[in-house]
């Protein structure tokens, strides 16, 4: 039962990424050629909620539901990695039109298709962790 | 009701998906979906082959369940919230897609990549099976997808997630600008 908080933060997010069309292929293109606010309106809007929220739990030391501190762990310092890697990613979000979140919620939906690019993310992964020493970080 | 059938606004949107990764905080855990992709990788047991996969796969079952859900989330939207109208995508964007031989919107996605003609001609499955290889590779490579970077990673003003956020739209506008107008 403890995972069921899961599972509904999950439905959630699979209902508000659909209603917001953020799913759709469409949506990211319009992005993608800075035709419409509303992607950015999304993705701002939650950046914006989100560096308050987070300085005032930093500010105010807030604690989990388990009395545990909530921290949060910097980055491995790098540029490559996260410019090279970042760039690959983007050059696939804008083909699919999905990154892995809504790539599921589309299976969900009904786009069996999208089960073949998550497959393939799943593969790409693995493929990562296979040639991870050979890569510049 | 009609309320909850129309397509959502950016801005509630915006609030749910912040809501989201501040419960997630609370009940002790990060916004992060692409962890999942290593999980999954974990889980089936490729430690052998790669050791970023060498790792108790069964803490992030929290994630785990989150997708299930996200899976669900997705079934309950076609289901029942939603009249499956086209995307009201801006009149500009229209014009560029049919450029491409991409037809205006009549559904959420686009027959053009995801209808079963589309699914079942070489190029067309070619175009899924990289699209999910560079998201995958990409995101384990960056360290984070849209969830792990742009929303929790800018939300904790790292600069590491503004520079692979920058990446995402490298990569993003070579893909739209110089590669998709070649394959389609």
């Amino acid at each position: 039962m403890k995972f069921i908080k899961f599972l509904l933060l999950g439905i959630v997010f699979g209902i508000v990424m659909t209603k917001s069309e953020a799913v759709s292929w469409y949506r990211i293109q319009e992005m993608f050629r800075f035709q419409a606010f509303h992607m950015f309106g999304i993705i701002g809007t939650a950046v914006t909620l989100g560096v308050v929220g987070v300085a005032l739990i930093k500010k105010f030391r807030i604690r989990d539901y388990q009395g545990n501190p909530i921290v949060f762990s910097p980055k491995e310092k790098s540029v490559a990695r996260y410019l090279i890697g970042g760039s690959i990613f983007g050059l696939g979000w804008a083909l699919s039109g999905a990154c892995p979140g809504p790539m599921v919620v589309n299976i969900g939906y009904g786009y069996w298709a999208m089960a073949i690019v998550f497959f393939f993310a799943i593969v790409g992964t693995y493929f990562y962790g296979l040639i991870k020493h050979k890569l510049p970080h | 009701m009609e309320l909850i059938l129309q397509p959502w606004s950016w801005w509630f949107s915006g609030i749910m998906i912040a809501a989201i990764m501040f419960f997630l905080l609370f009940f002790g855990q990060s916004f992060g979906f692409s962890s999942n992709l290593r999980t999954i990788c974990a889980a089936a047991g490729l430690a052998k082959s790669a050791k970023i996969f060498d790792f108790n796969w069964k803490s992030q079952m929290w994630n785990l369940v989150f997708l299930v859900g996200a899976i669900l989330g997705g079934f309950i939207s076609r289901e029942f919230l939603s009249t499956d109208a086209p995307v009201l995508i801006s009149e500009a964007t229209i014009q560029d897609l049919s450029k491409m031989g991409i037809a205006a919107p009549d559904a959420l996605q686009p027959a053009e990549l995801f209808g079963l003609d589309a699914v079942l001609s070489l190029k067309g499955f070619l175009v899924l099976a990289f699209g999910g290889l560079m998201v995958g590779f990409g995101s384990r490579y960056a360290g984070g997808c849209t969830s792990g970077h742009a929303i929790s990673g800018l939300s904790d003003l790292q600069i590491q997630s503004l520079i692979a956020v920058a990446g995402f739209f490298i990569g993003g506008l070579l893909m739209t600008y110089f590669v998709l107008p070649l394959i389609f």
